[in-house]
């Protein structure tokens, strides 16, 4: 059994495709997380396998669906979380053995298969379809999600996984090497010229305030508002580890990493997995869980001319990006509810929200709109789960949040100053990412 | 600010063989008429590989905007942080961009839409690569 990528077929990339076809006939039913930490700890129960595997069988329990009912498994089987595994240190058969294995030792350690993930979780044994959308949970999603709709599955768990190793972001390997190859070096990513991972967003950033007279400091309530959520987030990271409030103080003096992005507006690496359970709209109406509907999906696949996109490339594809998650749905920005797009880094939300016109904002309003009441207790909420911001990196706060509040179960989270009918999530950036409209109503 | 030295391959052999004579080279599809960097083994636009030429640039360009950087995750550039990174675009098509540490440019003081030219800087292993300098 080897597992597929997702066909180009399955995504709405581009505009005028009309409302999804099978909108409000598949439903999220379930949820699961392990816990948080910041890295591996080198035991066998802390593996981005092992979390996995606990993710899921939460997801699974939570809609109430016997294992043997699951017909599905979708994943991102990239599992990185900028921490690779160096080629010269020796795998742990240990842990390796602890498991079973597949070919592939660091399989369920610093990657993993659906097969992986099919050896070790016996209860599935009826799954025939899996599939990949690599590289997010917003990317998995969409593939499930269209994977329910064409009937190819019934009970779909979908999946997103993160490993994080000792050593600091991205500074080992090629960031380390005497001389590097010519293609790397006048590469887009990182290359002889130092930028750090956030330098494409900062870049953007900072001919944003230039081109509408903003500044950084205006990033402030925002920082703020996500550290909040993130904190009556149980699940994730911030508030599992270190429950801190994130004062505007602490953010003007955060070190900066690529002026105009300080520390804070880069998402923390963690260990985390997140799983959901999708079924069909049918059989989804005597679950356990209230069914929250999806209504539609769309996906950029957009990339910048040169080195890095240009501001002016952003808001093209972000602009494009928001018209076509409207159109899957069949809805209005007016009919939105509430937003958690995507945000780490921190400085690209507004790219996201402006293009999908939330609460009526066009290119250049944003900075301005998070000086005004975006709590969860308002009219207007900005990114009620906190994001990767609030509760650290995970590329899936945000669908969750979304799931919960729609369900009702979003606790201290819950959003009090509009009803959570409708919400839009996904990412990650804001060029190539993947995104998802949930409902209370299958219409 | 030495920067980490640069070895060749196939592809981008003729632009490093060019930094090392001081010229500036840029790929260029001839059937779309399309400057494109970094380099590619197709054109980025039609696809094809066929018509993949090198083209002499006159070396002059306007810088789009900058950061300056404190956390690089490049070792050999780590002792010379804080340093200015820009985007400039070249003046024969600005949808072209090159990266620059602005040489010369003191940290912060940069001049967003100024005028620049290219120089030649060694890095590690001799390899030369193209940099720039703020001009007027």
């Amino acid at each position: 059994m080897t597992t597929p990528n997702a066909p180009d077929s399955f995504y709405h990339v581009t505009e005028g495709q009309g409302v999804w076809p099978h909108k409000g006939k598949v439903a999220a039913v379930g949820i699961g997380h392990s816990p948080t930490s910041r890295r591996w700890d080198g035991t066998p129960e802390n593996t981005v396998g092992a979390n996995s595997i606990l993710a899921l069988r939460k997801a699974i329990e939570d809609a109430g669906v016997p294992p043997d009912q699951i017909d599905g498994l979708v994943i991102d089987p990239v599992t990185t979380t900028g921490a690779h595994w160096d080629a010269n240190d020796p795998v742990p058969m240990d842990i390796v053995n602890f498991y079973n294995p597949t070919d592939d030792p660091l399989d369920g350690i610093a990657k993993l298969s659906c097969e992986w993930l099919l050896k070790n979780m016996p209860e599935l044994k009826n799954v025939k379809f899996t599939m990949y959308g690599t590289g997010c949970m917003s990317h998995a999603i969409v593939v499930a999600a269209q994977a329910v709709g064409e009937g190819l599955t019934n009970n779909c768990l979908v999946l997103k996984s993160w490993h994080n190793l000792e050593g600091r972001y991205n500074q080992s390997g090629l960031s380390a090497a005497e001389n590097v190859s010519g293609s790397y070096a006048v590469g887009p990513g990182r290359t002889i010229w130092g930028p750090p991972g956030c330098f494409g967003t900062a870049l953007q950033f900072a001919e944003y305030c230039r081109k509408y007279g903003k500044s950084h400091d205006m990033m402030a309530p925002f920082m703020e508002n996500s550290r909040r959520n993130g904190l009556l987030f149980p699940e994730g990271y911030w508030a599992q580890h270190r429950p801190e409030q994130l004062t505007p103080e602490d953010y003007l003096a955060a070190r900066w990493i690529a002026k105009p992005a300080s520390l804070f507006d880069n998402d923390i690496p963690i260990m985390v997995s997140g799983a959901y359970l999708f079924t069909t709209a049918e059989r989804a109406k005597d679950m356990k869980q209230k069914p929250v509907y999806i209504l539609g999906h769309a996906s950029n696949r957009g990339s910048g001319r040169s080195l890095t996109p240009t501001l002016e490339e952003v808001q093209t594809e972000t602009g494009s990006t928001g018209r076509k998650i409207l159109e899957s749905a069949g809805i209005t920005a007016n009919d939105i509810s509430f937003e958690n797009m995507y945000d780490g880094f921190a400085l690209f939300h507004q790219f996201h929200i402006e293009g999908l016109g939330y609460r009526g904002m066009k290119f250049g309003d944003a900075l301005d709109f998070y000086q005004t009441d975006i709590s969860i207790e308002g009219p207007n909420p900005i990114l009620p789960s906190g994001g990767n911001i609030g509760s650290g990196r995970s590329r899936f706060w945000m669908h969750t949040d979304s799931i919960q509040q729609i369900q009702g179960r979003a606790g201290a989270r819950s959003l009090t100053g509009v009803k959570p009918e409708i919400a839009v999530s996904g990412g990650p950036m804001p060029m190539g990412g993947n995104f998802t409209v949930w409902g209370a109503s299958p219409d | 600010m030495v920067k980490q030295g640069v070895i060749p391959d196939e592809l981008t052999k003729p632009f490093y063989d060019a930094a090392n004579e001081e010229k500036l080279v840029i790929q260029n599809c001839t059937a779309c008429n399309l400057l494109q960097h970094p380099p590619a083994a197709a054109c980025r636009k039609c696809g094809s590989g066929d018509n993949m030429e090198w083209k002499g640039m006159s070396g002059k360009a306007k810088i789009y905007n900058y950061t300056v950087v404190y956390d690089t995750p490049i070792r050999m550039l780590q002792e010379d942080q804080p340093f200015n990174l820009a985007v400039v675009m070249l003046d024969e098509d600005p949808g072209v961009q090159m990266y620059s540490h602005l040489p010369g440019t003191p940290v912060d003081q940069v001049p967003i839409g100024g005028s620049v030219e290219v120089v030649f800087e060694a890095t590690a292993n001799g390899q030369k690569v193209p940099e720039w300098r703020v001009v007027g």
